[in-house]
């Protein structure tokens, strides 16, 4: 579905991005895993068109879709979510859910005036599927909160609903585990598995969780300084010399020691 | 007594009350975790123990004194430091330079507190010359913990350290906390890590929607079948 082929991004003499080549298969739920500065949210950043690539193509079902923009990437059906939440902080949950469906006839100055009804309409079935996409994770009572307003958790979620308001192909993930309440994870995790079968969505996700990872993802990459050091399924990558060296670790060293 | 404590606490941020009567303590030597959903009023009765929010029930008393009325930079000069989760760090400012922030408020030679420092934290050492705003995310929140100790603190509090760190990094930064511990400072975190935060907790808060619903020893939490179904992922 996507295929990145020979992929750079530099910043100056960082090489964040350096020759990485890598397929996500459609219906898969692909997982991105690698130490801090690794290079994965940058990778996420380039595929999702963020920065052009210094060097390499990247296809989308075999078009070309290196260079192009977020918005028209969107029009495609690639979505991604932000590691930090990027709300409307003074618009309500509900109100931030309604802002994603791009092309709505009421932002057409003739349809506000004239077409009220058609209007009226199609924000009556926005906003319902906005309070099920509200009601599916769990956001019901704050679903008029202003956004700005919510712990750091609900914003994360805020951020995953926003991608369930459009029909996506392929959904990138950054760190939506991260700062969200462990049970709500898994319910996070059974709600993506169920997109995935029952709409067909193709994830990928940045994430540290390896509970989490190994639950829901096949395969698992893993990179390191820019480049791919380990790709195969979740228990191939635990169990990789080399990413448990540079990622997992061995487990604390006080914790017997000192207490 | 407990050597920090935040008790019956009630209050929010204007509108309406995220805590709800709850009550958070920790010693001297010990770690304390609160964990719970997303929204329950972790961090905010973290920042009540600041003195960042005013609470309209309630009190917090520190080494046997009640510091309710306090501003948050009195308190921090009583001898208590925070880390929020966020813009933990000046990005602009060199690793030193952070760390010499966090020395602001002492008047004394602060040579011994970074000597200590560095050797705690020996990558801070090696890029005391960077901008911090370079560093990764997990050496980043090292600098945040480092600055957050320059002033000596008797208590340390830290809001979700690990989020977003890799497992390799989370674990050092639990190994430096129990570093930390043994030298006596009190630690109180938020954790969404929760098993793993538990795992190396004295005692254990579980808040939800601003109340107190269990409160334990980390062992004792991590054993109770209710606590993991509900609040630890199962």
């Amino acid at each position: 579905m996507i295929r990145i082929d020979n992929v750079c991004k530099h910043f100056g003499g960082l090489k964040a991005v350096d020759h990485v080549s890598i397929e996500i298969a459609e219906g898969s739920i692909t997982g991105l895993i690698g130490p801090n500065g690794a290079g994965k949210t940058t990778l996420f950043n380039t595929i999702a068109g963020l920065y052009a690539p210094t060097s390499g193509r990247i296809y989308l079902d075999d078009e070309e879709i290196t260079g192009l923009k977020p918005h028209q990437l969107f029009n495609k059906g690639l979505l991604r979510t932000f590691q930090i939440a990027h709300e409307f902080t003074r618009l309500s949950v509900v109100e931030n859910l309604m802002m994603v469906p791009a092309h709505q006839s009421g932002e057409n100055l003739v349809n506000a005036w004239f077409r009220r009804g058609l209007v009226e309409q199609e924000e009556r079935q926005i906003n319902q599927r906005a309070m099920e996409v509200v009601d599916f994770l769990n956001l019901g009572h704050i679903a008029d909160e202003i956004a700005g307003n919510l712990s750091g958790g609900q914003k994360k979620l805020l951020e995953l609903g926003r991608t369930m308001m459009v029909d996506a192909k392929i959904v990138f993930l950054d760190e939506v585990g991260a700062g969200v309440n462990r049970t709500l994870l898994r319910e996070i995790g059974d709600a993506i598995i169920k997109l995935n079968r029952e709409k067909n969505y193709t994830f990928c996700m940045i994430e540290h969780d390896m509970d989490f990872i190994s639950r829901l993802c096949d395969p698992v990459i893993c990179m390191a300084e820019g480049a791919v050091l380990a790709e195969g399924t979740a228990e191939q990558v635990k169990n990789n010399e080399e990413v448990i060296e540079a990622y997992l670790g061995r487990g604390l060293k006080n914790k017997g020691a000192i207490a | 007594m407990s050597f920090l404590s935040g008790e019956n606490m009630v209050g929010g941020y204007g509108g309406a009350d995220i805590l709800k009567g709850c009550s958070i303590e920790v010693n001297e030597g010990e770690i304390a975790v609160i964990v719970g959903p997303n929204g329950a009023g972790k961090s905010t009765a973290m920042r009540a123990l600041l003195g960042m929010l005013d609470l309209k029930q309630g009190s917090v008393q520190f080494r046997g004194n009640d510091i309710s009325s306090l501003s948050p930079q009195d308190r921090i000069a009583e001898g208590i430091a925070f880390v929020p989760q966020t813009s933990n760090v000046f990005t602009s400012m060199t690793v030193f330079e952070n760390l010499e922030m966090g020395a602001f408020l002492r008047n004394d030679d602060i040579a011994e507190t970074l000597e200590q420092i560095y050797e705690l934290f020996p990558i801070l050492a090696e890029k005391k010359d960077q901008l911090a705003g370079e560093l990764s995310g997990g050496q980043r929140q090292q600098v945040a913990v480092a600055r957050a100790l320059m002033s000596q603190p008797a208590v340390l509090m830290l809001d979700e350290p690990t989020a977003g760190v890799s497992p390799i990094v989370m674990d050092e930064l639990f190994d430096r906390i129990l570093e930390v511990r043994q030298t006596g400072v009190a630690i109180l975190m938020v954790e969404q890590n929760a098993r793993q935060a538990l795992d190396i907790a004295d005692r254990g808060f579980v808040l939800v929607i601003g109340e107190n619903r269990h409160t334990d020893t980390g062992a004792a939490l991590l054993a109770d079948p209710e606590v993991r179904r509900s609040f630890l992922g199962g």
